[in-house]
């Protein structure tokens, strides 16, 4: 089973040097897509159907290919007089994902070489690298992996003699998970609260600075090099489905060796629990968020969905980031859905009305329940909420995405909500 | 307030930004990394030299979360309260550590020592609970694992433990 993003990646998370890198055909991507235009590039990854990996599942190309390209691009950053931006989201906050920060601190190089290829596709002239403060070994990795890349000359002025020229900036975030929300990360960037911006115009037209911009999240780029030198049937051939490619599948909750793997998309649900080590002596898995926080519940019955797009899509929630994140039968549901949404109620940016008073409610709510305090009307409170916050009514996708798994939990575990009610306690405390 | 040092420094950081509104978030690093936090009086300084309004600079400060507002202690705390961690024993570790300092989330311990805050995900998720100590990340957490932590970094003073 090739694993192309991890197979270099050292057991111990030591980050890949710039020579190990190349050893390992690094750079080569970079190599071979300067030597095609930038729209070649774009269509490249779009033959390989690769998806964003940032839980929204864009295809990357397609993304691409709405900037707006100037007549005779070589290097034409700056041909229409003005910037155009190449953005990692490496702003990893979403509960049960812990993905990226594998990627960046075991390869920096890969991410690098990847968020190159991006920017040559759109010519791009500054590369911005979005990443959380408390990822403080990535910051250090990629730190140093700019430098190394720099005195090679893979990033500056005119990269391995081409006409084009691009600088790179490493943006450590002093938090919150709506910078993780494409707007958001922009407005901060331009020294702002993280709160959405309407869309359209979409940032490949008027995006940081209201220039052309394109986000992309960092597992997304790291599959970049090794589309463009492998090429689209090999990147196909990855995976059995219909989604291309690998995937960084993750699984945490109470199993005997919770992880993180890199398999072929379209592994099922059962076999990344499987390869957890299945659940700890004396518990049995209840339901599972296929994909981080903000996914709906799937249950023991759907163990065996494939983990794709469209796979999980059908089985009624969504792939969101692949981490996945069990319930067991001894864990509480009311109580984990309060966890999400203390959670989610703390991140929302307050910039819209729905999720800056909904999701407090929500979080509130639930409190009473799992401390015995609820009443039966709060669970039609809750469900209302949920259609209060479902997609179209708020600004941005947090609160949509927030309510997910409480309205799964409202359906799946109904009999739990109500035993809080009757018996005026959390039947599992 | 600012030092020339902070002037200097917040000087250098707007040479990378297209406009200077976009070194906000760097410039009160700057002011936090040279005081510990955030004073108020910092941010109408910080505005002149960027030249924008106090108001702009007061958004920043009052919504990213690593920004400090008020002192905090010589360490920083992060404790992760997010769902995987929850599922694998946070609250039993929450407790304990506010138990062990003598503060609720929030506070810092009176000898100025440490500062505990809950924390968003922090990536951590397969090795729950875990928590951050100046940038440090600690995981698999126990309550012993966590004092045998805490003493690495000057924890177990009596004015400290009479409190647990």
């Amino acid at each position: 089973m090739l694993k192309p993003l991890t197979a270099d990646i050292r057991p111990d998370r030591a980050a890949l040097t710039l020579a190990a890198y190349e050893a390992a055909r690094g750079y080569q991507g970079l190599r071979k897509a300067l030597a095609q235009t930038p729209v070649q590039v774009q269509q490249a990854v779009t033959a390989s159907g690769l998806k964003g990996r940032g839980g929204a599942g864009f295809p990357t190309g397609l993304k691409w290919s709405f900037v707006p390209m100037m007549a005779g691009t070589a290097g034409a950053a700056g041909a229409d007089g003005g910037h155009r931006y190449l953005v990692v989201n490496a702003d990893e906050k979403e509960p049960g994902t812990m993905k990226d920060r594998w990627l960046l601190e075991g390869n920096p190089h890969q991410l690098l070489e990847g968020a190159l290829i991006a920017a040559w596709a759109i010519q791009a002239d500054i590369l911005y690298i979005y990443l959380r403060r408390e990822y403080t070994v990535c910051a250090k990795a990629l730190t140093h992996a700019i430098q190394e890349a720099q005195k090679a000359g893979y990033i500056g002025q005119k990269v391995l003699g081409t006409a084009w020229n691009i600088q790179v900036r490493l943006h450590l975030s002093p938090g919150r998970y709506m910078c993780g929300e494409e707007s958001g990360l922009l407005n901060a960037l331009e020294g702002r609260r993280a709160t959405p911006r309407a869309k359209p115009p979409f940032p490949q037209v008027s995006g940081l600075w209201g220039r052309p911009t394109v986000v992309n999240n960092v597992e997304t780029l790291c599959n970049v090099p090794h589309v463009l030198r492998e090429g689209a049937d090999w990147y196909k051939a990855l995976s059995p489905g219909s989604d291309p490619g690998t995937k960084l599948f993750g699984v945490s909750g109470r199993l005997k060796s919770p992880g993180l793997w890199e398999l072929p998309m379209g592994t099922t649900a059962r076999q990344i629990i499987d390869l957890g080590g299945g659940m700890q002596d004396g518990l049995k898995l209840r339901g599972f968020l296929p994909g981080g926080a903000s996914t709906d519940f799937l249950t023991a019955e759907q163990l065996d969905v494939r983990m794709d797009f469209d796979s999980v899509a059908k089985a009624g929630s969504r792939l969101g980031t692949g981490t996945m994140i069990v319930l067991d039968d001894h864990t509480c549901p009311v109580g984990m859905v309060l966890s999400l949404e203390k959670f989610f109620a703390r991140e929302s940016c307050g910039f819209c009305t729905p999720c800056r008073e909904g999701l407090p409610w929500v979080a509130r709510t639930l409190q009473a329940l799992e401390e015995g305090k609820g009443e039966m009307k709060d669970l039609e409170i809750l469900q209302r909420q949920t259609v209060m916050m479902a997609p179209g009514r708020t600004f941005c996708a947090l609160a949509p995405g927030a309510v997910e798994p409480l309205q799964s939990a409202l359906k799946l575990f109904r009999a739990d909500f109500e035993a809080h009610v009757h018996d005026k306690r959390c039947p599992y405390k | 307030m600012l030092s020339e040092q902070e002037r200097k420094k917040i000087a250098e950081e707007m040479k990378l930004h297209e406009q200077p509104r976009g070194a906000i978030s760097e410039a009160l690093l700057i002011v936090q990394e040279h005081r510990g936090w955030v004073p108020d009086e910092a941010l109408s300084d910080v505005a002149g030299m960027l030249g924008v309004s106090t108001a702009d600079v007061e958004a920043v400060a009052t919504f990213y979360e690593l920004i400090f507002r008020k002192p905090v202690g010589k360490h920083v705390i992060l404790l992760c309260d997010s769902v995987s961690c929850w599922i694998t024993g946070e609250e039993r570790l929450e407790e304990h550590l506010q138990k062990r300092l003598g503060v609720a989330l929030g506070g810092t311990t009176p000898d100025g020592q440490f500062t505990l805050l809950p924390a968003g995900c922090l990536g951590a998720c397969d090795l729950g609970p875990a928590m951050m100590i100046d940038g440090t990340l600690y995981d698999t957490l126990t309550p012993e694992k966590a004092d045998e932590i805490l003493s690495k970094y000057g924890m177990g003073s009596d004015a400290q433990t009479s409190h647990g």
